[in-house]
């Protein structure tokens, strides 16, 4: 639309017809106050506190929903408005109540900074205040009533933003209030003898993010600190292929820093305001119980707690052993979903330079080999690349999701998505073979059979509606649910060569692990195992390595030496009988004693992604900054610990992490300051001579050998990386033949909903209330049915 | 229940039928009835805005907003279908007008709206009953099935090919802000009765998206008249652009309370005092509120106002929907002034902040200050809160709290602090009950 130009507070200012004064004002630096605007959401003007004066108008006109016109003059402060607003504070503050020292939101409650503002300190009530119990609506959302100001924010938030409509105004006049949508007389939950209303919805916390003041409050969070003893690292969150940004708030403990909140605080990146409840909440297993901080070693059968030092010396020297005795061949690394790219591309490097085998592979929870080997040589859509980043989501014209459920398996998937649709008016075609949620979304739903989609794809070239729709779309982004791959996904890639593609994946580096080549066929950048300038400089193996499943069958054939499992459980994912491990050397690095872990030979307590450093890429391939927020002591993070075990095997560390020619140094974002982590690293360097800007733990030192070798990464910008920026990763390698894989089952879906995260989700007691929740919610709703019935 | 009175000075325009039994759609056709819709398909729309404009027929809701030009905005094209949509949810108190047109003369609603649809090129027509009025319903829907049952309803309408229009009825359940139109149509959706945010008005985006006309009732009963009689001769018998007679319901402390059609511009003091034969028992008349509960109060040495819109605005006040409250000199202000803020403390929606916490603030202090408990300082801040809701609301209910209120404490001021003093007006009004500290919470 044409621009138009207007007079706010003696300024002139530029904008575009049709936008909303407060949006153009706050474009041009100038703040209208307002508590039920929120960006994005239906417009309420219920709260009355944007209100300015518009030359020729009569009264105050509300900011908030006036939109700019050419010549509009408008006065945004003065004694007048200030008066209109301090007197609004006025009745707000009447029944809410005054106990900011004691209140959750204390600090950051934007009725508390209006008030500071405009001064609205007098309190001239004699009535009583309105008292209300505070509710628990679920175990991560808890309402207080009074502190409550009707901004229905949470409920635009639920209805609009979430598609879910848990939220609802009951009564009218003063006695209006959110209610949730288990009224408590159907709920089946009592406390002393009084029903509780109750949330049934996919908690995510979305209310209690947009709530201005402290009504809505955090289960997770809630009375545990105040705001401002909090360190707040921006980082990305652990749980699916998304890679949401999250702002972790962070206070020391005795060992370390503990989380004890996460939210998207400044609403940047790829998520803008979106967490899903597992962003928001799902980081209490770091401080789980049964968390490893010891390294343990099998001892006369059973896993006895060690040095690190012993523990170290042993498994280096074993594998060293081992290797020199049965062959590098003999010996496999399994690397993880959840670790960073720089940790990700150490340990393939450690397996072929290192060991000197190609038998490296992950839990691949989607074929990214297929992606991107249909997709090297396709040239660009629109002049764009054909690999479709998280943000085209937001402003491609058309979505065709085949198969997955984002709602489910990527909730900041399914938000782009119904914002995109709500917003930009975007057209969204599903494919699938259940009834997913988002096809209310949808302008077009072509049901498929399960196991379906080889038919669907062909019926895409046949003259049908829904296959005529798609092919007219110009400006199309191609979502592919990961029970897709081999074949299938390169014919739906094949059929559609107008369009961009993405293909969901479970976990934060789950595309990251296949860039970096965590796979045994295929070099990070998906470079042939051959001819590649990384493969001549580091000499790696020329054959084919064993695929996972492959290594559990050599290991059952006893061929299998040894194993070195990174953040990974296979035994349980794979449903691998123990017994098939029984003569392999087995070194497990993770947080927790899991299935795989319990058979290990040598066990070593790792950190979690919230306590590291590094990159990690999500599905999409937007690249994103991991800084480290938590501390944990006892625990190293794993990229160090395959530094170490290298340097225990007798390897040369200089020659595995180029160190000594950093293009950036370490400023420290690797270290933690309480963990001890920086002392460790300290003595180290001291002891070998070394600068304490050169260090081998550096991930960033991988990170530029990274950048100088892997197709895709280099042309990512450090300065972006650094500001908390994501960047668009497409890797652009060619000369890849088609790998075909010899076992379908290769790629496994985890299957993680809105509650589950992996072997994590029972490490998680935010998790496990929250399922409990939801299931006593469905079985409540079963019993209702029933009874309905009769 | 309101009475059907009488007056020599009455003009009886819209009142004609009233007492005929002209709910009966015979007698309705005797008396002139769906004459005027027949007179409208075969004029065309733009005779029937003009002649409307012409009549300088004015908004009965109380706004006064000029029915013909409304008309005028809606869209000749629109892809959604256009609709008419009569508020009849009067719910102001003191009022009590649309009432009797609903129970006396129902027929003329309905060949109202459907002259409104003609004019705007609507199909499709809503009869909004107020939620307390469910026993007029009957009334109103056997009109309905009468008409439907003759053809004047559905298709092709008085045998003209391609002329429809039909007509729904629907009830309130209950809320005055259901009145506000808006709020009205979210009502009729199905939806809370909350306010919608103005712009798009009705005219272009009103009831489920499409392009409607909402009119109060009694405005929709006399386009037929105007239809009929003529749009220069309905407006002789007003005032400069204010045109015709319109209904006034006259209760409280007067002789012969009752609804009278008068001449717009007729003289406040002579409704009163012949009319309705002046302050019962010849009590010293103490105040007026003159257009519904919402209108600022008057003096009784202010009532030398014609009853139209511009000179009752210039009075300080408003016409509103012709609610006149008689209040003589054993009325307690302070009494009269807690009972009004009660109601729209009761009625209003919540949506926005002012109107939820003002009321809810003046009616504790007002409470509080009537058992006796007051201070100098409850007078000046019950003021302070009127003062800042005025024009801050989101829709005129705030206004219509605040407005009555701001006139009680600024014109009776002193009363206000005799009170205090421990001076009593004789007999009260009202009886009310101390409020406890929860007694307003709701059900919740």
């Amino acid at each position: 639309m044409a621009d138009v130009t207007l007079t706010v507070d003696g300024k002139k200012i530029t904008a575009p017809a049709g936008m909303l004064l407060l949006e153009a004002c706050k474009a041009h630096g100038i703040e209208i106050p307002a508590f039920c605007y929120y960006p994005g959401l239906s417009l309420q003007a219920a709260c009355r506190m944007c209100v300015v004066r518009i030359e020729k108008v009569p009264k105050l006109q509300t900011a908030c929903t006036t939109p700019v016109a050419e010549g509009m003059v408008v006065i945004t402060e003065s004694p007048e408005i200030a008066q209109a607003r301090k007197a609004t504070l006025q009745l707000l503050l009447g029944n809410h109540p005054l106990d900011c020292p004691v209140c959750d939101a204390g600090g950051e409650c934007e009725l508390q900074d209006m008030t500071f503002k405009y001064g609205a300190a007098e309190s001239f009530y004699a009535e009583p205040k309105n008292h209300r119990e505070e509710q628990k609506w679920s175990p991560v959302v808890y309402f207080d009533r009074p502190r409550c100001i009707l901004c229905y924010r949470c409920v635009r938030m639920c209805g609009e933003g979430m598609d879910i409509f848990a939220l609802g105004v009951q009564n009218r006049g003063s006695s209006s209030v959110i209610a949730p949508n288990v009224p408590a007389h159907l709920s089946g939950v009592s406390s002393q003898g009084a029903e509780l209303a109750q949330l049934d919805c996919e908690q995510c916390g979305m209310c209690i993010d947009t709530c201005p003041v402290g009504a809505l409050t955090s289960g997770a969070y809630r009375y545990k600190t105040r705001p401002w003893e909090m360190n707040h690292t921006a980082t990305v969150c652990t749980h699916c292929g998304d890679g949401c940004k999250t702002t972790l708030g962070v206070r020391p403990v005795t060992d370390g820093a503990e989380i004890v909140r996460g939210d998207n605080r400044d609403k940047s990146g790829i998520n803008g305001d979106f967490l899903c409840n597992k962003g928001r909440y799902a980081f209490d297993f770091a401080n789980h119980a049964e968390r490893l901080t010891r390294p343990l070693m099998r001892k006369d059968g059973k896993l006895t707690p060690v040095s690190w030092d012993e523990a170290l010396t042993y498994a280096g020297t074993r594998l060293r052993d081992l290797r020199q005795d049965r062959g590098a061949d003999s010996i496999g690394v399994i690397g993880s979903n959840r670790t960073t790219n720089e940790e990700n591309y150490i340990l393939q490097k450690f397996a072929r330079t290192v060991i000197g085998t190609n038998n490296i592979d992950h839990h691949r929870t989607a074929d990214f080999v297929t992606l991107a080997s249909s997709l090297q040589d396709a040239g660009t859509a629109a002049g764009k690349s054909r690999f479709a980043s998280q943000r085209s989501l937001q402003s491609a014209a058309a979505i065709l999701l085949v198969g997955g459920d984002p709602t489910n398996q990527a909730p900041l998937t399914a938000w782009n998505i119904r914002t995109s649709v709500r917003l930009n008016k975007a057209r969204l075609y599903i494919a699938n073979h259940e009834a997913i949620k988002l096809r209310r979304q949808a302008k077009a739903f072509a049901p498929v059979t399960p196991f379906g989609y080889g038919t669907f794809i062909k019926s895409l070239g046949e003259e049908n509606d829904f296959a005529k729709a798609i092919r007219a779309e110009e400006d199309l982004v191609v979502l592919v649910g990961n029970e897709l791959h081999g074949g299938e996904l390169a014919s739906l890639i094949a059929a559609l060569p107008q369009a961009r593609f993405a293909l969901l994946s479970d976990y934060v580096n789950s595309r990251g692990a296949a860039d970096m080549g965590v796979l045994p066929d295929v070099l990070p950048g998906y470079q042939p195992l051959s001819g590649s300038a990384l493969a001549a400089e580091q000499h790696t193996p020329a054959p084919a390595g064993l695929d996972l499943l492959a290594m559990f069958d050599a290991a059952s054939a006893g061929t299998l030496s040894a194993l070195y499992v990174v953040g990974s459980n296979p035994v349980k994912r794979y449903g691998i009988d123990p017994a098939a491990l029984k003569s392999t050397f087995l070194i497990v690095q993770d947080l927790f004693l899991t299935e795989t872990a319990a058979l290990a030979d040598v066990v070593l307590p790792a950190a979690n992604l919230y306590e590291k450093a590094g990159t990690v890429t999500n599905s999409y391939g937007d690249l994103q900054l991991v800084s480290k927020a938590a501390d944990k002591s006892g625990v190293r993070s794993d990229f160090e610990l395959i530094v170490r075990l290298a340097g225990h095997m007798g390897h040369d560390l200089q020659s595995l992490v180029p160190f000594s020619r950093g293009l950036r140094a370490d400023m420290g974002q690797t270290r933690g300051a309480s963990s001890g982590e920086a002392d460790r690293h300290a003595v180290f360097l001291t002891a070998n001579h070394l600068e304490p800007k050169l260090s081998p733990f550096d991930p960033f030192a991988i990170l530029d050998e990274i950048q100088r070798l892997v197709p895709g990464y280099d042309r990512l910008l450090r300065l972006q990386l650094l500001s908390g920026n994501d960047q668009h990763i497409s890797p652009a390698a060619s000369g890849l033949t088609q790998i075909t894989m010899t076992r379908k089952d290769l790629v496994l879906p985890s299957g993680d909903n809105l509650f589950t995260s992996g072997s994590l989700t029972r490490y998680s007691p935010m998790l496990e209330d929250v399922q409990q929740h939801q299931a006593s919610r469905s079985s409540g709703e079963a019993a209702g049915q029933m009874a309905s019935a009769d | 229940m309101p009475r059907l009175a009488s007056h020599p000075d009455e003009v009886k325009v819209l009142s004609r039928r009233f007492g005929q039994g002209a709910a009966n759609i015979d007698k309705y056709l005797e008396l002139d009835g769906y004459q005027a819709v027949q007179k409208a398909i075969a004029e065309g729309p733009d005779w029937i805005i003009n002649t409307m404009k012409t009549s300088g027929l004015r908004g009965r809701g109380g706004a006064g907003f000029p029915t013909g030009m409304k008309w005028s905005f809606v869209p000749k094209v629109s892809e959604k279908p256009k609709y008419i949509l009569v508020n009849g949810d009067e719910s102001e108190p003191g009022t009590c007008k649309d009432h009797l047109i609903f129970r006396e003369d129902p027929h003329s609603i309905i060949e109202g709206a459907m002259i409104a649809g003609l004019s705007v090129g609507a199909k499709m027509g809503f009869i909004y009953l107020r939620g307390e009025y469910r026993y007029l319903l009957n009334i109103m829907e056997k009109a309905v099935a009468d008409a439907y049952a003759r053809g004047f309803l559905g298709k092709n309408i008085f045998g003209n090919q391609g002329v429809d229009f039909d007509i729904i009825t629907q009830t309130g359940a209950g809320a005055y802000e259901v009145g506000e139109e808006s709020a009205l149509m979210e009502s009729l959706e199905g939806k809370r009765g909350v306010p919608r945010i103005r712009p798009p008005f009705p005219a272009v985006v009103g009831l489920y998206g499409g392009p409607t006309v909402i009119n109060n009732a009694e405005t929709i009963a006399n386009a037929p008249h105007i239809l009929l009689m003529g749009g220069e001769a309905y407006a002789k018998l007003g005032t400069e652009r204010n045109g015709g007679t319109r209904l006034f319901g006259i209760s409280g402390h007067v002789e012969r309370p009752g609804v009278y059609e008068l001449p717009m511009g007729y003289s406040l003091r002579k409704a009163i005092y012949e009319v309705a034969g002046g302050v019962r028992g010849g009590k010293k008349l103490k105040a007026v509120v003159p257009g519904g509960a919402s209108c600022p109060v008057l003096r009784a040495d202010e009532i030398d106002v014609g009853l139209d819109f511009d000179q009752m605005a210039k009075a300080g006040t408003m016409l509103g929907s012709g609610g006149i409250v008689v209040l003589d000199e054993t009325v307690s202000i302070v009494e009269f002034a807690l009972r009004t803020i009660r109601f729209y403390q009761h009625e209003s929606c919540g949506w926005c902040i002012p109107c939820r916490e003002g009321t809810d603030w003046i009616k504790k202090t007002l409470t509080r200050f009537h058992s006796g408990g007051g201070t100098k300082k409850d007078i000046d801040n019950v003021q302070y809160i009127a003062e800042n809701m005025m024009g801050r609301t989101f829709c005129p209910l705030g206004d219509a709290a605040a407005m009555p209120t701001l006139g009680f404490v600024k014109k009776f001021r002193s009363e206000f602090e005799e009170y205090l003093e421990g001076v009593r007006v004789a007999s009260p009004l009202i009886k009310i009950t101390p409020v406890g500290a929860n007694e307003h919470a709701g059900a919740h």
